[in-house]
């Protein structure tokens, strides 16, 4: 469960933050330019966030009290080889259809 | 609106409309996951509204539900959207001129789609007059957020309906997954993607959940380092 407390925090500060984020720019910063390592480091920071936050959920999941399961393994890379052709909607798909077909066959 | 800017606005949403594929399911999915955490439907929907960026969204939401300090949450959840800032500086030599007031609400509704939809355009584009990029955006941006709003709340609504063997917790992952497999277009990508996994094995013993941050900043220099070396050997060769 998710406490009250924290997740107002959380949300509000979020929301004010993503929106200083967005307006930075455009309503802050007009048209000083960033220095081009700066860009060179904003470019590759979702690339470098997502994948740690996944990893322990994929090892170790929670559902399954930590212990490493290998339909959620195997669901993850089906997902990650449908998402490579570029197709959200198809990754999702095929990784929770993976995991069901696992369940199913690993009982 | 002058005819020109009706155009324009039309235009702007018949672009961006095709995205509704990937919006759709992936807000339903947010409302489903989230009510699944526990969160009150007019909780899910203060998120959607006062945030609109689904990866922060999901980030947020993994980390409260293993306990992470509201610091850590914040952090990682912003550096998800950092993007964003370089979306902003992309879209100032095309809107910068436009009204405070509007750019405020550009700001607001920034999103992934509409951004990539609307700056493509002005490329081809750029003699186009400046209200009508403004209402080009503004149509890109109603073909998307109204229904991450509407499809938020419909996830929220039948989320408790989805019974637990559907396993949904592991939906969170295979939407990440889905959403940075796409992102691998490049060997700096890669790499970057590479040493934020190894950094978070390597680094699981960390408290806090520090590990998250300390593989996120490792694999963004990463990524920045490769994409200054092959800029280097570009240059030699």
């Amino acid at each position: 469960m998710i406490e009250k407390e924290t997740f107002w925090i959380v949300t509000c500060l979020l929301g004010v933050g993503t929106f200083l984020i967005r307006f930075s720019f455009l309503g802050i910063l007009g048209g000083r330019a960033l220095p081009g390592w700066v860009l060179s480091h904003l470019r590759y920071v979702a690339v470098a966030v997502l994948p740690a936050l996944i990893t322990p959920l994929v090892l170790w999941p929670p559902a399954t009290g930590g212990k490493t399961d290998t339909a959620r393994l195997i669901a993850a890379l089906a997902a990650f080889l449908i998402g490579l052709k570029n197709s959200i909607v198809g990754a999702v798909a095929a990784g929770m259809g993976t995991l069901y077909l696992m369940q199913f066959l690993l009982g | 609106m002058t005819t020109p800017m009706k155009k324009a606005f039309r235009r702007g949403f018949r672009d961006c409309s095709p995205f509704v594929a990937i919006v759709i399911p992936y807000a339903l999915l947010f409302g489903v996951v989230a009510r699944d955490a526990g969160l009150a439907v007019y909780e899910v929907m203060s998120m959607s509204i006062l945030v609109i960026a689904g990866a922060s969204q999901f980030t947020a939401l993994a980390l409260m539900q293993e306990h992470a300090p509201v610091f850590i949450v914040l952090l990682a959840a912003l550096a998800v959207n950092m993007r964003m800032a370089m979306y902003s500086a992309a879209l100032v030599p095309h809107l910068g001129k436009a009204p405070m007031r509007l750019r405020v609400l550009m700001a607001y509704l920034m999103v992934d789609q509409s951004f990539a939809v609307s700056v493509k355009t002005y490329e081809e584009e750029p003699r186009m007059p400046l209200e009508e990029k403004i209402a080009y955006y503004f149509g890109c941006v109603l073909a998307v957020c109204p229904l991450w709003y509407l499809c938020t709340f419909t996830g929220a609504m039948i989320g408790q309906a989805i019974p637990a063997h559907l396993s949904l917790d592991f939906a969170i992952p295979v939407c990440f997954i889905a959403l940075v497999a796409p992102m691998m277009r490049s060997l700096p990508h890669v790499v970057a993607a590479f040493v934020s996994v190894l950094g978070a094995i390597l680094f699981s013993w960390m408290p806090y959940n520090l590990w998250l941050i300390v593989a996120g900043c490792l694999a963004m220099a990463a990524g920045a380092q490769m994409e200054f070396y092959l800029e280097r050997r570009a240059k030699r060769a």
